[in-house]
């Protein structure tokens, strides 16, 4: 998909799905067939404009697009620094960016005569976006989440369950993002025929991280073309936290080629990247290896075995990466930092405090990367967070976190 | 190419009967009993070894399989243990192709190139690696054909005819037909397809096509044997160990529940021919 010069960094993937050494199609041979015929799809629908028009139409009438791009006034006079935009991702339907996703994924599982549809989530915000287009295109939904996300993101459940989706709670390791995605695969290859696999991040074989890249990528042109308006220049920073990376490479993409927008993505850093197995900064604390079915920064022991990981956020706690990001590392033109559980806490109760909106536990790490950035910076620059989910379904824990009894 | 498997097939041949291959998880449930169940497995009947390399995230695996691997791993098994235990089995059977069975990150973490060095030397024949389709060929596939290891490839029922000459160029040793969409453990649920399948795979090549997952018991065995030239069994191996456990560790019978399993399989792919 050439679109750009040949030393844009927007060119990836080849075509066979790498970003540099990364991404991939590492499946069982039952799966290969299916993401052939996947791609295939998507090519065409690529090149439809009906169907372009309905992801654009649901976008703007179901979703509820553009989301606004928001100047956080008290937040930047308290950073003294660059002004703090949020762009505001929470408010979509639904409560996250996740939506921007399953909308066109659904279409895309419709044309291709599937009948059923399974995803995988961690803190509920993919499940709860797939289990709504799911009831909106009256297709029968079955979400995989680790057993402990389903304990610490119950609001999210209880929201999947009565969209009508079946919640299919995994026991299997630390009962996290991970254990779902290889339950999820495993009922893949059992029902390939029938079944859609709707990946909610910028991972998995090809043409995933490319598919969920295009789809949120909305996020990065919105902000360009409001910022634009609002300070008639390009930003001067874009923030967005990193679990798989899709809100992240959404709101990236569009800066790629303009490199006076520095570009800053926060993975969770947990107890602290020290911290054998404490962490889910795959990028800091990890090296390449192949999961999921893409070749990535993973977090790893020294005979190639995967660890759990860490974050206070279900939605981070992944110990892989989307390929694209792992790319950007490499080539350094995004800068993956590490925010521990207690700096996203922080930043979590500023947000709430300062500017009435309380954001998701995962937004929460971007926002405390702005607060190290901002005061930085000069006044009379920019920089954008991507605030990719609302923070509802964490009121409990953290409520628990900061000691507020009943 | 030199592996042990193209003889072992030919013998098997000779005496009118498909091959059983075993699986077995290496250093499950811990390494001295791996090791020992490995070595008993030539007398037990078995004529094909496949060595499960354990990985965190066997995402093509059900539950018994994951748990073998997952008991390796809390014991403390690494590639370099699974390695000294194909070395061990050599300096007692130089005929026994081994085949060893798993994930492609602990390999891509112990270096290509390292580990088919260590491989060879050691004494495996072939690999499975379950996350390494044709498209990834240069991974490992054509690394391990140079290495003069073979590079055995699953073909499964979403293969069709248009993608089976893709999946059967650069597969050397044998061809594992997986019996149905799913993962290792599950039932077959038709037997007719799978006779069917091979058929038509085979017309599509020369190599000995085996058949696997699904197969549980000495009728399973003599059944899908009829068609194919060898059956794998894995999950019932694993679950045989399982059940010999007292509290997480071996006992007295573990040993004795695989051989007498494996004993029972290989009566039935001598009655698969016959019963045809």
């Amino acid at each position: 998909m050439t679109v750009h010069g040949a030393n844009s960094l927007r060119n990836g993937p080849d075509e066979q799905g790498r970003f540099g050494i990364f991404g991939g199609r590492f499946v069982a041979e039952t799966l290969m067939p299916l993401i052939i015929d996947l791609e295939k799809a998507y090519r065409e629908a690529q090149a439809d404009p009906a169907f372009k028009a309905e992801v654009e139409f649901l976008g703007k009438h179901y979703t509820g697009r553009p989301s606004p791009l928001y100047f956080a006034e008290r937040l930047t006079e308290k950073l003294g620094g660059a002004k703090v935009y949020f762009k505001r991702e929470e408010l979509n339907h639904t409560g996250s960016h996740k939506l921007n996703n399953t909308v066109g994924q659904i279409l895309l599982a419709k044309r291709m005569g599937k009948t059923r549809i399974i995803a995988e989530t961690g803190a509920g915000q993919h499940g709860v976006a797939t289990a709504t287009v799911c009831a909106k295109f009256d297709l029968p939904c079955v979400v995989f989440m680790g057993a402990t996300d389903v304990e610490r993101q119950y609001p999210n459940v209880l929201r999947m369950k009565m969209l009508g989706a079946e919640v299919r709670a995994v026991t299997a390791g630390a009962g996290t993002l991970k254990d779902a995605m290889n339950e999820a695969l495993r009922d893949w290859v059992t029902n390939v025929e029938s079944t859609y696999y709707l990946i909610g991040t910028a991972a998995g074989p090809h043409p995933y991280p490319e598919m969920v890249r295009n789809f949120q990528s909305v996020i990065g042109e919105e902000i360009k073309a409001q910022h634009f308006e609002a300070e008639g220049k390009l930003p001067d920073a874009v923030v967005a936290c990193v679990g798989g990376g899709s809100n992240a490479i959404g709101t990236f993409h569009a800066f790629l080629d303009d490199p006076s927008v520095k570009i800053y993505g926060a993975e969770a850093g947990g107890h602290g990247v020290d911290i054998e197995n404490g962490h889910a900064a795959s990028m800091t604390g990890g090296r390449p290896g192949v999961l999921h079915g893409n070749r990535t920064y993973l977090l790893q022991d020294a005979d190639g075995q995967i660890l759990e990981g860490h974050s206070i956020s279900a939605g981070l706690d992944y110990p892989g990466v989307g390929p694209e990001h792992s790319y950007l590392h490499d080539t350094k033109r995004v800068t993956y930092a590490p925010i521990t559980d207690d700096e996203a806490l922080e930043a979590f109760q500023l947000c709430t405090r300062l500017e009435g909106i309380i954001p998701a536990l995962e937004s929460a790490h971007g926002l405390a990367q702005v607060m190290k950035v901002a005061p930085t910076m000069r006044k009379d620059e920019t920089i954008v967070l991507c605030l990719s989910g609302r923070g509802d379904k964490d009121v409990e824990s953290v409520g628990r976190y900061l000691g507020f009894n009943k | 190419m030199t592996t042990r498997i193209p003889a072992r097939f030919a013998r098997c041949a000779a005496e009118g009967r498909p091959a059983l291959v075993t699986y077995t998880m290496a250093g499950d449930p811990d390494l001295a009993t791996a090791q020992a169940i490995l070595d008993a497995l030539p007398a037990a009947g078995a004529d094909i070894i496949e060595l499960g390399m354990p990985f965190s995230d066997p995402m093509a695996d059900g539950p018994g399989v994951q748990a073998a691997g997952q008991r390796a791993l809390a014991n403390g098994q690494t590639m370099r243990k699974t390695l000294s235990m194909v070395e061990a089995f050599r300096r007692k059977d130089a005929d026994t192709p081994i085949v060893l069975m798993g994930y492609y990150n602990p390999i891509y973490i112990f270096g290509v190139d390292a580990f088919l060095v260590a491989a060879k030397a050691a004494g495996v024949d072939g690999m499975i690696v379950v996350d390494l389709p044709p498209e990834e060929d240069a991974e490992l596939c054509i690394p391990a054909l140079k290495a003069d290891i073979n590079f055995i490839r699953l073909a499964t029922p979403t293969t069709d005819e248009a993608r089976l000459p893709t999946v059967l160029n650069n597969t050397s040793g044998f061809v594992y037909y997986v019996s149905m969409n799913g993962i290792t453990g599950a039932s077959i649920k038709n037997h007719a397809a799978v006779g069917e399948a091979v058929m038509r795979i085979k017309a599509h090549t020369d190599l000995p096509v085996v058949v696997g997952f699904g197969i549980k018991t000495a009728e399973d065995a003599a059944r899908m044997g009829r068609e194919s030239d060898g059956i794998a069994v894995g999950t019932a191996i694993c679950n045989a160990v399982l059940g010999s456990l007292d509290n997480g560790k071996a006992t007295a019978g573990t040993v004795g529940a695989v051989t007498s399993l494996v004993a029972g399989l290989a009566g039935g792919v001598k009655r698969a021919k016959e019963a045809a």
